[in-house]
């Protein structure tokens, strides 16, 4: 029984950044740019919320840090979505290779800034992980569910759980998210009853570039103690899970759960001894959740319902 | 009339993509420039100086050691290059790379029973196959069940750098320095004379560098793919694929056999350039086992960008990126992290995809330009001179939208 609780907390330790990151790159897409830099994104805000952690660790501690925490990174994403943004919206460039570049841009600065600011050139980022939430009061005494999701927790879940409701009511129940949606859709149809599509495009990625980076720092905290100017491909995953569930908020959350327990499989097969006894290397298992992305997305690509504008620079001009 | 003949060169499509390649390094060296003096204002400018001159300084050794580091990159460029010019971004070189690199590998260390030169050169042809095969199972991925390559390939680059690893670590290991093994002495390239041009004397001793056949090699394949692409039926289909499928369709290609054919090529290339690189003897690189995918498919990316997909151009945008790479290992000495380099490759990236849009955009400023100063010069003499040069400007248009179409997805 203990290794099940362990997998079902170790699955939100994976699942909650999954679903925020992936709820990020369906809002902008929504909009209609594809956001293929989620992964440096994620590196960026990880390196910035974790670097703010390793400065103050030795005057602050707990929760309240890690909100701070939260609060940089989401803004650091923000602001690095902004150059996606310009590169795509304004000069309309092809938004796969502006993402790319912005994709090998991070790791290498993270690298970069690690070993340039730190002593003797160290690479990696040390943080004391005083955050965890051995045991919510109250809830964590309710039998069964509380030991699954209300111990040995952190704040972030509720920020995922949060997360997850805004956005379906921001794009399902309020004007923004109608006319996002319909950016993505038929952008010139958009414009022409009064709509900044550009606005709205911005509005979409920067949304993207707060979720990715504070999905980057969630993903840190409860699964590392040190930030090694990676997220171990997350980034890409959250778009695997943003296809997976069909742009579509609560699908999406189905999905990053999947994905989820596929990353806990492959990080903590050794706490489960049916696993373990298996001779199957460890690469094996890292191995397993991209090879279930292929899968899932072989079988799910077929009638895909991806935003029809996406990916296509809106010309005011073009017809 | 001298206007005229200015204006023209301006609107020649070569020239412009070189235009706008070298603004794109400008931009990214100078943003390199910017991140030093941030990072120690005392000693930015030798290290930017260290960074440029980077690659010359080592003397012959030092340049042979460039076309060393090109070689895979001018495979990756040509693999990234091939899938853009059929409309495919295939960002998993890296994982195509490192693969065939581990399977060239494989058969240079255990497939000691081939005699002589044949053991090098079925090394190289298993590692083809292998990258092939990379390439290939996201191809028939995106032909059938529509899946993104972009996606698929980036599956693909995990799937593949994890593969590598765990054969790595169970076949062909060298724990004591977690690298992989050398390979057998027949499995190693031949020098083919490089070894003649290529080395720096140290004293009576004369240190050779590592650069071998596998440059020569990848620009005979870049001349062979030019011409597949210029010159043959079947490029002229893969390219009509990449500028209008729609089209394509219509007038009867197979467009889904071509994604397929076009991604399993790319993935063929960047197997290759991985058996090129490892299979270099003991001063040539061996397999680190690291969770990181290899950058040699990243930059391949950037190869392909500069050179606008174009195999020739390839050949000398992979020198241009390993001729930096080279000089960012000489920052060192001034304290500075090489990942610099990667940070300017990004930018240049980055401005490249501008540069696209640069690149369209001078053509028409300068046939504009042309158009006002005929229309200026001339209409002193009659007002039909307007007529005169609309209808040239009109007869244009076409290749400029030629030009979007040449976009890549």
């Amino acid at each position: 029984m203990n290794v099940f609780y362990l997998v079902v907390q170790q699955t939100m330790f994976f699942a909650i950044p999954l679903v925020i990151v992936a709820l990020g790159g369906m809002f902008t897409e929504r909009g209609g740019v594809t956001n293929i830099a989620l992964d440096g994104t994620m590196i960026m805000g990880g390196l910035s919320g974790i670097f703010f952690i390793n400065t103050v660790q030795d005057t602050m501690s707990g929760t309240g840090l890690l909100l701070i925490a939260c609060l940089i990174s989401a803004v650091t994403g923000a602001v690095f979505s902004l150059l996606l943004a310009y590169s795509a919206i304004n000069m309309k460039a092809d938004q796969i290779i502006g993402g790319t570049a912005l994709n090998i841009f991070a790791p290498a600065f993270a690298i970069y800034f690690a070993r340039t600011i730190q002593e003797n050139g160290v690479q990696q980022i040390q943080f004391r992980n005083t955050f965890r939430i051995d045991h919510v009061p109250v809830l964590g005494d309710i039998p069964l569910i509380g030991r699954m999701f209300f111990q040995n927790t952190y704040v972030t879940t509720l920020i995922g759980v949060l997360i997850l409701v805004a956005t379906v009511i921001i794009i399902y129940k309020t004007r923004f998210g109608l006319r996002l949606r319909s950016c993505g859709e038929n952008p010139h149809a958009a414009d022409s009853v009064g709509i900044n599509v550009y606005k709205m495009r911005y509005a979409g990625v920067v949304i993207s570039g707060i979720l990715g980076g504070l999905g980057g720092l969630i993903f840190i905290i409860p699964t590392s103690t040190n930030f090694n100017a990676s997220v171990a491909g997350y980034g890409f995953l959250a778009l695997a899970v943003m296809i997976f569930g069909q742009w579509k908020p609560i699908r999406i959350a189905f999905a990053a759960v999947f994905f989820g327990f596929m990353k806990t499989i492959a990080a903590a097969y050794n706490a489960i001894p049916f696993l373990a006894a298996l001779p199957i290397t460890s690469d094996f298992y890292k191995m397993v959740p991209f090879i279930a992305t292929l899968i899932v997305l072989a079988f799910s690509s077929k009638k895909s319902q991806a935003p029809a504008a996406v990916a296509q620079p809106y010309d005011k001009g073009g017809r | 009339m001298k206007t005229n003949k200015t204006g023209k060169i301006l609107e020649n499509e070569g020239l412009n993509s070189v235009v706008s390649s070298l603004f794109a390094i400008a931009i990214g060296l100078l943003f390199g420039y910017i991140v030093l003096l941030i990072t120690d204002p005392s000693k930015a400018t030798d290290g930017f100086i260290t960074m440029i001159a980077g690659g010359f300084s080592g003397g012959g050794r030092g340049i042979g050691q460039v076309l060393y580091f090109a070689t895979p990159l001018i495979m990756t460029g040509l693999s990234v290059g091939f899938a853009f010019k059929t409309g495919l971004f295939n960002i998993g070189a890296s994982g195509q790379f490192i693969m065939g690199a581990v399977t060239a590998i494989y058969v240079g260390v255990h497939w000691t029973f081939l005699p002589g030169a044949t053991h090098w050169i079925v090394a190289l042809i298993m590692a083809t196959l292998v990258g092939a095969l990379w390439g290939f199972i996201p191809g028939l991925l995106k032909a059938y069940l529509n899946v993104h390559e972009v996606i698929a390939t980036i599956m693909m680059n995990y799937i593949g750098m994890y593969l590598c690893n765990h054969i790595v670590k169970t076949t062909v290991y060298d724990a004591s320095k977690n690298l992989s093994m050398n390979v057998a002495e027949t499995a190693v390239l031949p020098k083919w004379g490089m070894d003649d041009i290529f080395y720096t004397h140290v004293g009576t001793f004369k240190d050779i560098s590592t650069v071998n056949a596998g440059f020569i090699i990848s620009v005979v394949v870049a001349i062979i793919i030019y011409i597949i692409l210029n010159k043959t039926t079947f490029g002229y289909e893969l390219k009509a694929c990449g500028h209008n499928p729609n089209a394509s369709k219509y007038a009867g290609i197979n467009a889904k056999r071509n994604i397929v054919l076009s991604m399993t090529i790319a993935g063929a290339l960047a197997g290759l350039g991985g058996g090129l690189v490892f299979l270099s003897g003991p001063t040539g690189r061996r397999i680190n086992v690291v969770d990181e995918l290899a950058t040699e498919g990243f930059n391949g990316i950037s190869v392909a960008l500069l050179a606008v997909s174009n195999p020739i151009g390839i050949i000398f945008s992979a020198l241009f990126i390993a001729y930096l790479t080279q000089g960012g290992t000489y920052l060192q000495t001034l304290d500075f992290m090489p990942e610099v380099i990667e940070i300017i490759i990004a930018c240049i990236i980055y401005f490249s995809a501008f540069a696209l849009i640069f690149k369209k955009l001078l053509p028409t400023i300068s046939r504009k330009l042309r158009a006002k100063k005929e229309g200026t010069s001339m209409r002193v003499g009659s007002d039909s001179s307007v007529d005169v040069a609309r209808p040239e400007s009109v007869g244009d248009e076409p290749e400029q939208g030629h030009n979007d179409d040449g976009g890549v997805i």
